[in-house]
């Protein structure tokens, strides 16, 4: 029993110093959570943004961290399972004891922690798209990527010019797919556009010619696919192989050119808005986004040995905007931090230059997207 | 609906209905060898299609195919001499939870060896935008492929099965294993047999899929769902079956989409799934006989 106990009181001593020295360690770190779909159904999304997050910690860090401090990034995988994203959102807060998180990647996991993190007044700047992450506008929930309505807009004013009025809508079941339908059938009537028919399609489709044959027998003068997962590549090959030759509209979830390989000659002439990361190269010189667009897009490239996606992007962004409210705040209180994120202006990222108001925790505008289309198995602008 | 666009939606279920053939022919060679339900069969599919695409890259597309096939074959030997045989004395339901975490294993794998990004081989004849035309309605000739294969390999094992020495034995594995064994059959051999052709023919299912699908890590899961719901309605432990079923529930789906909305497909397809196993619980076309002395 003696011995127990001392071994016991040896334990409890090693434990307490580990611990001490381990705090003592800390103070001297920024601490960011990051939530991301590394795995799973989503983790096109997740694992270039993970490995964005990273890159660029190790950069800053490197460069000596923000104020002499270095971050500490703690990332947990998500695999795109909301429950899992509310449990990690409580122990990046309560354990780790983070200032801000970055992520999720999914707009079903983002508006699950969007009153948690609202209620513990926790910054997160999310890398997922729908535009109810930020409207309404809660005070700590910001968001990188595009708003849903500005796809939607410049999709229709595209549909315009083309003069095409009546189309069919398919999207994923999911959070994105859903958002983006409801955006397309809200705008529509402003731009005298008819969507004779609207549609989801379970995530994990692999096959959608019937659907398609749906659509085809409404004689439809153009087709819009809103979605991130991979029936992207699905419909334009579904579509070319029942023989129809209307021209296909992407979402901004396209952005990524594996899609474009998986749909090889199908993909050509698809037309989607997006980021201008992925046609970086052909921004024309003195643009402001074009400095950090090719360095982001040159660093990914060669570290990781794969194309860059706009997804990753919106994790650069995300972690560059709360690195530059760090510095402006000058704080490591998480109201400080905030305010600081809210008072960001003219703040060039890969998504477009931000400039977040009280009203707007989006902060980019219609100028933010640009029309691409896919030509010689190439992003290219549309004009 | 126009002939045509009748015709259309048959076509269209049958490009979905021959993929959860392929997949539910895998289930029913294991099941009738071992009495086993191998969940792991979604992604023997998935390696197929990953290991084609790797070597496609540097060689033509019928090598690469044949590769991917003994490769997954030689996996499902590894997995059934490795984890399969060593728990004979599980039940079979213990046996089963066990494929459950082989294919969580294969396809961790799978997302470390490769990455999360899809991938698509390329097609067999034509490309992405070719399509037959018959009569009006438009057919990619993929899926010319998808069903002659599904058919070749039908036949080849009904043949199998019914006439050859070693398919006569591993059928009597799963009627009985210790007697098959004092009847001088070597079960161990035949049960790993099995999981090799299953195992291979998921593979082969995974290549000729692949371009119009995609192949990505994780797509195992809801291949094995739908391929052993298909396997079920059949009638567990006959190919044809297993074929004709896919084949019924492609047709259903792609038929209840163009009249409802197309979100309600799986609740359709798991509708008729009920009402077939409280009807007939062995399958359309599962004999009852057979099905009362099989532990399922």
């Amino acid at each position: 029993m003696k011995k127990f106990l001392a071994a016991l009181l040896v334990i409890s001593v090693v434990l307490l110093t580990v611990s001490t020295s381990c705090k003592q360690k800390e103070e001297g770190t920024v601490k960011i959570g990051a939530i991301f779909a590394v795995t799973g159904g989503a983790s096109f999304l997740g694992a270039p943004e993970a490995r964005t997050a990273e890159m660029v910690v190790d950069e800053i860090n490197a460069a000596g961290g923000i104020n002499g401090k270095q971050i500490k990034l703690i990332i947990k995988d998500s695999a795109a399972n909301p429950e899992k994203a509310i449990s990690f959102t409580k122990q990046l807060i309560e354990e780790d004891k983070v200032v801000a998180i970055i992520g999720p990647s999914t707009s079903g996991e983002t508006m699950q922690i969007k009153d948690l993190c609202e209620s513990y007044k926790v910054p997160l700047v999310a890398a997922a798209a729908a535009e109810a992450i930020v409207d309404p506008v809660a005070g700590y929930v910001f968001k990188t990527p595009q708003k849903d309505s500005y796809v939607a807009k410049w999709i229709f004013e595209t549909m315009q010019s083309m003069g095409i009025k009546r189309i069919g809508v398919v999207a994923a079941n999911s959070g994105f797919g859903n958002a983006g339908k409801g955006q397309l059938e809200k705008y529509a009537p402003d731009f005298g556009i008819e969507i004779l028919i609207a549609e989801t399609y379970d995530r994990a489709a692999t096959d959608l010619t019937a659907l398609l044959t749906k659509l085809k027998a409404q004689n439809v003068d153009a087709v819009v696919n809103w979605s991130i997962v991979p029936a992207q590549s699905i419909v334009p090959k579904n579509m070319k192989q029942l023989g129809m030759d209307v021209p296909l509209f992407q979402s901004h979830g396209f952005g990524n050119i594996k899609y474009v390989e998986a749909a090889g000659e199908a993909a050509e002439g698809i037309i989607f808005p997006a980021g201008r990361l992925l046609i970086a190269e052909k921004l024309p010189d003195g643009h402001p986004q074009k400095e950090n667009l090719v360095a982001y897009k040159s660093a990914y490239e060669s570290k990781f040995g794969e194309d860059v996606s706009t997804f990753g992007g919106h994790a650069y962004d995300a972690i560059m905007l709360i690195v530059e409210a760090i510095k402006k705040a000058d704080s490591l209180e998480r109201t400080d931090i905030r305010n600081a994120l809210e008072s960001i202006s003219g703040f060039p990222g890969t998504g477009g230059i931000f400039t977040f108001s009280p009203s707007d925790h989006n902060g980019l505008g219609m100028d933010s997207l640009e029309m691409l289309t896919v030509r010689n198995g190439q992003f290219d602008f549309l004009k | 609906m126009s002939g045509e666009q009748t015709l259309q939606y048959i076509f269209a279920g049958i490009t979905v209905g021959s993929i959860y053939a392929f997949v539910a022919i895998g289930y029913n060679i294991i099941y009738n060898a071992t009495g086993i339900i191998n969940f792991a069969q979604g992604e023997f599919v998935m390696l197929g299609g990953m290991i084609a695409y790797t070597f496609s890259g540097f060689m033509p597309l019928l090598p690469a195919v044949v590769l991917a096939v003994l490769i997954t074959s030689a996996v499902g030997s590894v997995i059934e001499s490795v984890f399969i045989r060593r728990m004979r004395k599980t039940s079979v339901l213990g046996m089963i939870v066990v494929t459950i975490g082989i294919s969580i294993l294969l396809r961790e794998a799978a997302l470390y060896i490769w990455d999360e990004q899809i991938r698509a081989l390329r097609f067999f004849t034509g490309s992405e935008i070719s399509s037959v035309s018959i009569l009006g309605a438009r057919i990619s000739p993929q899926v010319l492929w998808i069903l002659g294969i599904t058919t070749i390999i039908v036949a080849g094992l009904f043949l199998f099965f019914k006439f050859t020495l070693t398919g006569q034995a591993m059928r009597a594995c799963s009627e009985n294993l210790r007697a098959a064994k004092l009847c001088g059959i070597r079960t161990d051999s035949m049960v790993n047999l099995s999981f090799m052709l299953s195992a291979g023919i998921g593979a082969l299912g995974g290549c000729v899929v692949s371009p119009l699908t995609q192949t990505h890590y994780a797509m195992g899961t809801d291949l094995a769902i739908k391929g052993f719901i298909v396997a079920i309605l059949g009638g567990l432990g006959n190919a044809i079956a297993a074929v004709a079923a896919g084949l019924l529930l492609g047709l259903i789906e792609s038929f209840s989409i163009s009249i409802l909305p197309m979100a309600y497909k799986d609740v359709i397809s798991i509708i008729i799934l009920l009402i077939i196993l409280v009807v007939k619980p062995s399958g359309i076309f599962g004999s009852r006989q057979a099905s009362s002395m099989k532990d399922y």
